[in-house]
């Protein structure tokens, strides 16, 4: 090999080793790859989620243990939320929670859990989570079974010797459970019309 | 154009007006207390000492009485504050407050005006033991530092947030007088932080997970659930509004942002993420925002706010204190997407013309929208309609009424009406 050859021997494995290290170059030097987790936060516990795991599903997942009655419920309220929300829950100044049924598609709508909402475990886990508003998650849950149960008992949708527990909520039929549609906008000066 | 109430220059003589016979060493319009300390301060260290002491703001720097060429100006700060002659604020009620649309230039909402809405107050978080909990359907329940939050890929973008309850009180006819407190409740900022999906593939979704509740760690514990094949492309969770940390009332120090969606599904002070199969049935999406139709019936999961626009000058509560030309401004905005084009009537809808668009004018985001008019002193009804690019119109306030009637309190998005009387008094109407 003469000395021209040697160099255009070498010049081409450099070249070589060029194409190699732009081509693994990347990899090498950033790290990982597109597709890997980036492996940040730590797996939790399960007594972690179970400190804030709170909410309740429709069909009762997620309730706790417990139990009320409309009787135990009327002190809580006097005791817990008359102050805002009135003596028997349509005084105020809070929201009224209770009447209105009827009124919806009138002029003057009156929208309490017992006209309005579809769920009755919505109430638990709203007063679960954020009542009474001056001290949000005070309760037990045999308080806020009680409470629901009084609140329930008002509007007409329960009778007065039920027991409230896990399996009795998600049972109880609220007035305005088929009165919610999906959104249908744009409804007005549709595109194209 | 000044407010109702004239707000009076802050100056005796005009501002920025050349003048020499105003000499630095005469301060007429200083109160006592001040020329008092002052003076006594200058005799002791000099006029150089004493300004270092008694920085930022002095003798003409502090009211603006005299020719700022003249004497030294206030000393660099650590968090800068803006000029004690500017006085626009917001709104404010217990649990919201609203943004003085018709004093803000541009796009981006200054974060100390953004409007605020939340549910039970403001939290006060540390933010060194906040965390986020990703759990439900996910293949590994995951807790997250707000450190290592701030670690993946990140993304700014800005977006609008308005609250689906703003101008709500308009369904039952013209009620606000400023376009402050008609609109106040939509705010743009440059919102920072990481894609939901990214944090999300680091859970790992399970078959079956379709909806994610998001809550809040504030006393409301505020809850929404929201449909992951719509959510996932844009939401963010952001630490980072306008360049720094979120504001507190803004979620501090971690809120969910869902572009073009209603205000409250962007959860403040975000703690938890539940993967689902199917929406919780939260109080804030049956009892609250859901809209009442006239037959009794209620929509829910209305997400999107749709195409609005809004005159922020000349604006109810203002004057036209002159004929001749009016710049019109104002802020226009779609929940689906890019503002195409905003007209503006200044005869009540007769006639229409097609406004500028100031750049930048991006998805989801306010956009500034300017119109030449010369009044000439006459009656005069402006008005402003958003067509955005899916071609949706904002509507007159009649064609919305005919279909959703005045009983569903939120997503009131009809053409904002000013009349103008002779005097120059802008009013709703
Ligand atoms: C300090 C006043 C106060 C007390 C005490 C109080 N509440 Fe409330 N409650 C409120 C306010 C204010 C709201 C509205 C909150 C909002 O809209 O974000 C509310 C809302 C509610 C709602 C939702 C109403 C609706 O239509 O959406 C329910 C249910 C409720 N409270 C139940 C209770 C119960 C049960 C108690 C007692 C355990 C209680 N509250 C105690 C002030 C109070």
């Amino acid at each position: 090999m003469d000395r021209w050859e040697r160099a255009r021997v070498r010049g081409r494995s450099l070249l070589l080793l060029l194409f190699v290290i732009l081509a693994a170059g990347p990899a090498d030097v950033w790290g990982g790859s597109k597709d890997a987790l980036f492996h940040l936060g730590r797996v939790a516990t399960p007594e972690e989620i179970q400190a804030w795991d709170i909410d309740v599903a429709p069909d009762g997942e997620g309730l706790p243990a417990g139990r009320g009655t409309v009787e135990a419920g009327e002190r809580v309220y006097a005791g817990h939320c008359a102050g805002c929300h009135g003596g028997t829950g349509v005084e105020g100044p809070s929201p009224k929670l209770v009447g209105g049924q009827g009124t919806l598609a009138s002029a003057h709508p009156v929208k309490t859990v017992g006209s309005y909402w579809p769920y009755a475990t919505t109430l638990f886990d709203y007063i679960y989570r954020a009542m009474p508003f001056v001290a949000p998650q005070s309760l037990t849950p045999d308080q806020v079974y009680a409470v629901t149960a009084w609140i329930l008992f008002q509007n007409g949708l329960l009778d007065k010797d039920v027991v409230l527990d896990r399996e009795t909520l998600p049972k109880v039929r609220m007035p305005h459970r088929t009165g919610f549609v999906p959104d249908p906008r744009p409804d007005v000066n549709r595109p194209g019309s | 154009m000044t407010d109702k109430d004239g707000k009076s220059m802050p100056n005796e003589r005009e501002p920025g007006v050349p003048s020499r016979d105003a000499p630095v060493t005469t301060r007429p319009k200083e109160p006592p207390t001040r020329r008092a300390f002052l003076t006594g301060a200058t005799s002791l260290f000099g006029a150089a000492a004493a300004h270092v002491l008694l920085a930022p703001f002095l003798g003409h720097a502090a009211n603006g009485s005299g020719d700022p060429t003249r004497v030294p100006g206030a000393l660099a700060t650590e968090y800068g504050r803006r000029s004690p002659f500017e006085r626009a604020k917001r709104l404010t009620k217990p649990q919201r407050s609203r943004t003085p649309l018709q004093d803000l230039h541009g796009i981006v909402t200054p974060s100390a005006l953004h409007f605020e809405r939340h549910h039970n107050g403001v939290p006060l978080i540390d933010p060194a033991k906040h965390r986020l909990l990703v759990h439900g359907l996910v293949e590994r329940p995951l807790l997250f530092t707000l450190a290592e939050l701030k670690r993946f890929p990140s993304i700014s973008r800005l977006v609008f947030i308005e609250c689906s309850g703003n101008s709500g009180k308009e369904w039952k006819g013209p009620k606000g007088k400023t376009v402050q407190e008609i609109h106040g409740l939509t705010s743009t900022s440059e919102w920072t932080g990481v894609r939901l999906s990214t944090v999300l593939s680091e859970a790992g979704l399970t078959p079956g997970a379709a909806w994610m509740l998001a809550e809040g760690s504030d006393a409301a514990a505020m809850t929404r659930s929201l449909p992951l094949n719509r959510v996932l492309d844009e939401a963010l969770l952001c630490y980072a509004q306008n360049g720094e940390p979120l504001r507190p009332e803004q979620g501090y120090p971690l809120r969910l942002l869902v572009p073009g969606y209603e205000g409250n599904t962007c959860i403040k002070w975000l703690r938890r993420l539940k993967l689902v199969a199917s929406p919780m049935m939260t109080r804030e999406e049956t009892s609250k925002y859901t809209d009442l139709m006239p037959d009794g019936t209620a929509r829910q999961f209305t997400f999107d706010m749709e195409a609005k626009s809004v005159i922020t000058a000349p604006s109810g509560g203002q004057r036209l204190k002159k004929t001749g030309y009016v710049e019109i401004r104002g802020l226009a905005w779609s929940g689906r997407g890019r503002v195409e084009k905003v007209e503006v009537s200044v005869d009540g809808g007769k006639n229409w013309r097609t406004a500028r668009l100031q750049a930048p004018v991006l998805p989801k985001c306010h956009t500034r929208f300017c119109l030449d008019w010369w009044w000439d002193g006459g009656k005069a009804v402006l008005q402003s309609r958003c067509i955005d690019e899916t071609g949706y119109r904002q509507p007159a306030r009649q064609d919305l009424v005919e279909v959703r009637g005045t009983n569903s309190y939120y997503h009131y998005n009809a053409i904002q009406s000013w009349q103008i009387d002779e005097a120059g008094n802008v009013r709703n109407g």
